[in-house]
């Protein structure tokens, strides 16, 4: 209940913030941040829970993008749909990559994903319905009210999907699945001679992670104005969110929006102070310091410094 | 008593390597059975393809009447067949009582007391809190005992459970087994603690490069000049 409180809480907070007069490159900058909320919340329900590593975020990020892309130039349809159909089309790449898993574990798992993340990539730059590689410039729709412009009511589309993201993956650890999921990470076989059907669970956390991760991709086109395949398919969106979710702690579902919320938003303030570039080894540096120092993430720190201090 | 476990002519080849060669053995309800054999010879291929976690290549498997050799592991545990690891397989980042709740969870579907129970009796009851990585060897195979227990097993595989353990600690796990078979719960027993293995099964079979090369009472097998041959080479 009280979690029901403080997500509705934040979600209105997000809205005032997009009907006040705040400026608008706080929600230009924002809504990034609260994609990398709903990527590192997706990437955590497989590969934090489950210990599957899935370096393809970009593979299902970008498939939701260009499927949106492809509704909105084919039917003119709505972001809603356009939403709702990348959900779909992620979903089912996230089925076929957990019926991956009957064969590959560990690295081999991995690099699989990095594999998908090309396969897709060279798909779309040779389809030439969507721009092939030069990409393709889009017309935003008229904003809907009560919103004075695109990128704000984007912003709280975002919000509206983080909430949503990260109730399924905190409703998946606490429920029985999470059990079996963490009862997988820990030893498959023990797992599967404990009752656990590890292919079937393994398969619904890659379903609901690849959803998830499409859906976040979704209003990317409209934000931009633009898709190209190039940055859309960006290994960087995989590294990202294995890497907030590892900073923030991957056992507990706050982890990843700690760390999407930290990283994101330095990612961001570096960008504009410092360059572009810079960001991507922030990234890198903040990784490493946490997997050496503290592999447990924010939560675990937090975690040890509670036991510490009683 | 009636017959629980049917092995039909079952076999398993790795690659060239052939693990089983046409192994069949019966196994009734409420026995205490011990597979024996020298390393290699296809005991832990044996209870794995009973298990699951490996699939027969030819032959079958039955349990309970019911043919086995193509079902998943998981469903096999839910029939009744539980089993433990010979190197423990605990799940590392969950407390004693966490591991427990996962076959209670997803098998027996029992209320949390019924934990408390298997753990007294198996006496890790103090350590219910402890997570599993901080278990020391005899806890560990406790625990494995202890996980295979909260499925609620008819079949009850312990696959070297006492490898390693002092005097005092095989005594210990020993009796824990004697205690669950006059609870009316069959069980396999794959041990090299020769002492135990005897003081243990009813029936014990031999595994010999994938065949069975002798079967009998306990007092019979030692006598066996197969067995000697296989244990001793000479």
């Amino acid at each position: 209940m009280k979690y029901w409180i403080g997500a509705a809480l934040l979600f209105i907070a997000a809205l005032a913030a997009a009907l006040s007069p705040v400026n608008e490159y706080f929600f230009y900058a924002g809504y990034v941040v609260l994609t990398f909320v709903v990527l590192s919340t997706a990437w955590n329900i497989l590969g934090g829970y489950a210990g599957y590593v899935n370096f393809g975020t970009g593979a299902f990020f970008g498939l939701g993008s260009y499927s949106a892309v492809v509704l909105f130039k084919a039917l003119s349809a709505p972001l809603a749909v356009q939403i709702v159909a990348a959900a779909a089309v992620g979903a089912a790449l996230g089925f076929g990559v957990g019926i991956m898993t009957l064969r590959l574990r560990g690295i081999f798992f991995a690099i699989a994903t990095v594999a998908i993340l090309f396969i897709m990539e060279t798909l779309m730059v040779n389809w030439r319905y969507v721009g092939g590689a030069t990409g393709l410039q889009l017309l935003r729709p008229d904003v809907m009210a009560p919103f004075s412009s695109y990128t704000r009511m984007l912003f709280v589309v975002m919000a509206l999907l983080a909430v949503v993201a990260v109730s399924v993956a905190r409703y998946v650890q606490v429920s029985w699945i999470g059990r079996g999921l963490r009862a997988i990470r820990d030893s498959e076989e023990a797992a599967e001679s404990s009752g656990v059907p590890t292919l079937r669970l393994k398969v619904f956390a890659c379903t609901i992670s690849g959803a998830l991760m499409g859906a976040a991709g979704a209003p990317m086109p409209m934000y931009l104005s633009f898709i190209e395949p190039a940055s859309t398919f960006s290994l960087n969106w995989g590294v990202s969110a294995l890497a907030m979710p590892m900073i923030g702690g991957t056992a507990h579902w706050i982890g990843p929006v700690l760390g999407a919320l930290l990283l994101g938003s330095i990612q961001q303030i570096v960008t504009v102070t410092i360059s572009n570039e810079i960001n991507v080894l922030v990234v890198g540096v903040l990784l490493v310091l946490f997997v050496v120092l503290a592999p447990d993430g924010i939560v675990g720190l937090f975690k040890k410094w509670v036991r510490y201090f009683r | 008593m009636g017959s629980l476990l049917q092995v039909n002519n079952v076999s398993k080849h790795f690659g060239g390597f052939t693990a089983l060669a046409g192994v069949s053995l019966e196994i009734t309800q409420g026995e205490r059975f011990g597979l024996i054999g020298p390393n290699g010879s296809g005991k832990t291929t044996l209870i794995n393809c009973i298990a699951g976690s490996l699939r027969n290549d030819a032959g079958s498997i039955r349990f309970q009447n019911a043919e086995i050799s193509r079902l998943p592991a998981y469903k096999r545990t839910r029939l009744g067949i539980a089993r433990s690891f010979q190197i423990p397989r605990p799940f590392h980042s969950m407390s004693v009582l966490e591991n427990l709740l996962v076959p209670l969870q997803y098998v027996a579907h029992g209320k949390e007391e019924e934990v408390f129970a298997i753990l007294k009796k198996i006496g890790l009851a103090d350590k219910a809190d402890a997570l599993s990585s901080q278990l020391s060897q005899v806890e560990l195979r406790k625990l494995e005992l202890a996980r295979a227990m909260a499925a609620r097993p008819r079949l009850l595989i312990s696959d070297e459970a006492m490898a390693g353990l002092s005097g005092a600690e095989v005594d210990e796990v020993l009796k824990i087994l004697f205690d669950l078979n006059a609870e009316g719960i069959t069980i396999i027993m794959i041990e090299h603690i020769m002492h135990a293995v005897m003081r243990f099964s009813q029936r014990v079979v031999c595994l010999d490069a994938g065949k069975i090369i002798c079967e009998g009472t306990p007092a019979s097998i030692v006598q066996n000049a197969d067995v000697q041959r296989a244990y001793l080479g000479a």
